[in-house]
């Protein structure tokens, strides 16, 4: 049993982290809040004044916004089902016996590893780019007109370099989970008779559904604040075609200085992780029991 | 036990995964391609792109380049410093966490990572300013800091899960051998937790390596780091192909083979504990 003694040396043992977690939440946010009802402009300083909900009005009603939130929705459910999909499907493919499946293993985890400005970078020059990049190449050896990715379909294109990225992820975890399926079962239920589709319903799906569950929730966590990807890639255009929320927000802050703005659009950004973060934070905490 | 696989199944199945991995690292593949060409050949068609000569010149021409250097050292000095700094934070917390559990761990552990869910661009305004103010913008010692508190929920939590596999009746068992605390952390614990230590280190290495939100905001020339550095290529001037791929080879190069290293480790800590 822990005694007096050790109980008031781990206290002071935690508090630091404590007391440095809080402090880094606390003093920003509430800085947010506080600027988000401020007409505060960098460009003009001295002048700030309270203004009340008109930050949040005008951001609300910016024509941007619109697409800030559709493109950071479409992200999110784009990545999450290439990313769920093919990782299930790549999960599967690798835990198969098969020859040089930790060489595979290492090959198909390496994109993870990558800096979002490396990745950004290399899709949009030496693949998506219409006239050097191989997708071009390759149109044209087989008489196509090459397409201009970034130009054309900015969002999309970004939702493809984002899903290489974190596919490796979804993968490697599904499959850690998916080993430690017992094959006993899986034998016995073909034994059965159950066919290959019975039993990944029934009896797979169900293992690896904690950990899909977190994949989702995790990456839900990174992929609403993409953002060095767009920045090295498109600028959030053309227009704001491929702006999404972060970027909005980098834009409206540091770009053109409208501090008042910019922390209504944090703190909308904010309420939004939040409401994804009840979710994750229930699921964990369940597990913390076990 | 498994049943046996006949070699055609095997060889079939060896055949699709290969095929998988070598799509999934076939943008990786052509950046080492070439970044071993000359600016010319970079942007010829893939055959004739593997058909041309080897040249070490782009490396050359980035280690030339004489910030390159800096921009390295000040990635090291960003990842090792805030990676440290976390552990000499979070290694009590989570040992305290770990082996005299509270009524309040749970809530203090589940208040850890709901920091986390913070979206750093909620946050980006007041931070910009305050550095600003302190003087803290575009120095290495500001982004340690920052990049020390975006991670540290996840040290924090790596190491619990790691000592709370540790017996706590071995410690139980030195303290009645009248092991002092500091002993018994230093004997004890050390050599049992080291290993859970070590993976979380490279795990927040790999993490505070490649951040590209707070390194790419709060940084301008003295205390850029690599992801800024290749950032910078995104408005090009002239043939750069080349010289693009070899700094982006040397950029993650090392995080790849750490990443390696630590692919089972990489689950645990990103998964908070939640999938072993």
């Amino acid at each position: 049993m822990a005694t007096q003694h050790s109980r008031a040396s781990a206290r002071l043992m935690i508090s630091p982290s404590v007391l440095l977690l809080l402090g880094w939440m606390l003093i920003p946010l509430c800085m947010t809040v506080y600027f988000s009802f401020l007409r505060y402009d960098l460009l003009s300083p001295g002048t700030e004044a309270f203004t009340g909900w008109d930050n949040y009005y005008y951001f609300l009603t910016d024509p941007s916004f619109n697409d800030a939130i559709t493109n950071t929705l479409s992200l999110l459910v784009g990545v999450l089902l290439v990313t769920i999909i093919g990782g299930i499907g790549f999960a599967l493919l690798l835990n198969l016996p098969a020859w040089g499946q930790g060489i595979v293993r290492v090959l198909v985890i390496a994109p993870f590893f990558v800096m979002p400005t490396v990745s950004g970078l290399l899709w949009k020059n030496m693949f998506m780019n219409p006239v050097n990049g191989v997708f071009a190449h390759i149109t044209l050896a087989f008489g196509g007109q090459p397409y201009d990715f970034l130009g054309q379909a900015p969002w999309e294109s970004i939702i493809l370099m984002v899903s290489w990225q974190w596919l490796p992820f979804a993968t490697l975890i599904l499959l850690t989970a998916l080993q430690s399926l017992d094959q006993e079962q899986l034998e016995a239920a073909e034994m059965d008779g159950a066919s290959w589709g019975s039993r990944f319903w029934h009896i797979v799906l169900p293992h690896i559904s904690r950990a899909i569950t977190v994949v989702i929730l995790i990456q839900t966590i990174f992929l609403l604040s993409i953002f060095a990807e767009i920045l090295v890639t498109t600028n959030g255009g053309p227009g704001t075609a491929s702006t999404n929320l972060t970027y909005l927000i980098y834009v409206q802050s540091l770009l053109q200085y409208d501090v008042g703005v910019g922390s209504a659009g944090g703190v909308i950004a904010i309420i939004l992780a939040n409401i994804v973060a009840i979710f994750l934070m229930r699921m964990v905490g369940k597990n913390l029991d076990k | 036990m498994a049943r046996a696989i006949t070699t055609k199944q095997k060889a079939i199945n060896t055949a699709v995964i290969w095929t998988l991995g070598l799509v999934m690292f076939f943008p990786i593949f052509w950046l080492i391609i070439l970044s071993f060409k000359t600016e010319s050949d970079a942007i010829m068609a893939p055959m004739e792109v593997l058909m041309s000569g080897w040249t070490m010149e782009s490396y050359d021409a980035v280690n030339r380049r004489s910030d390159y250097f800096k921009f390295f050292s000040n990635s090291v000095i960003i990842a090792l410093g805030s990676t440290f700094l976390g552990l000499l934070i979070a290694v009590p917390a989570a040992w305290a966490m770990a082996f005299v559990p509270g009524k309040r761990t749970k809530d203090i552990l589940l208040w850890m990572l709901s920091t986390k869910m913070l979206p750093p661009v909620g946050v980006l305004i007041p931070i910009y300013l305050l550095f600003r103010d302190t003087g803290l913008l575009d120095t290495r010692i500001g982004l340690v800091f920052v990049l020390m508190m975006i991670n540290l929920p996840i040290i924090v939590w790596m190491l619990y899960t790691y000592f709370k596999e540790i017996p706590a009746e071995i410690l139980e068992a030195a303290r009645m051998d009248g092991a002092s605390l500091g002993k018994e952390v230093l004997y004890v614990l050390t050599p049992m937790a080291l290993p859970g230590i070590a993976s979380t280190m490279l795990l927040n290495i790999i993490l505070a390596w490649n951040e590209a939100f707070w390194t790419l905001n709060l940084t301008a020339a003295k205390a850029a780091p690599l992801t800024a550095f290749i950032a910078s290529y995104s408005s090009p001037e002239g043939l750069f192909y080349a010289k693009l791929s070899a700094a982006s080879v040397m950029a993650i190069a090392p995080i790849l083979v750490m990443g390696w290293f630590s692919q089972k480790q990489l689950v645990r800590g990103l998964t908070f504990g939640a999938v072993k």
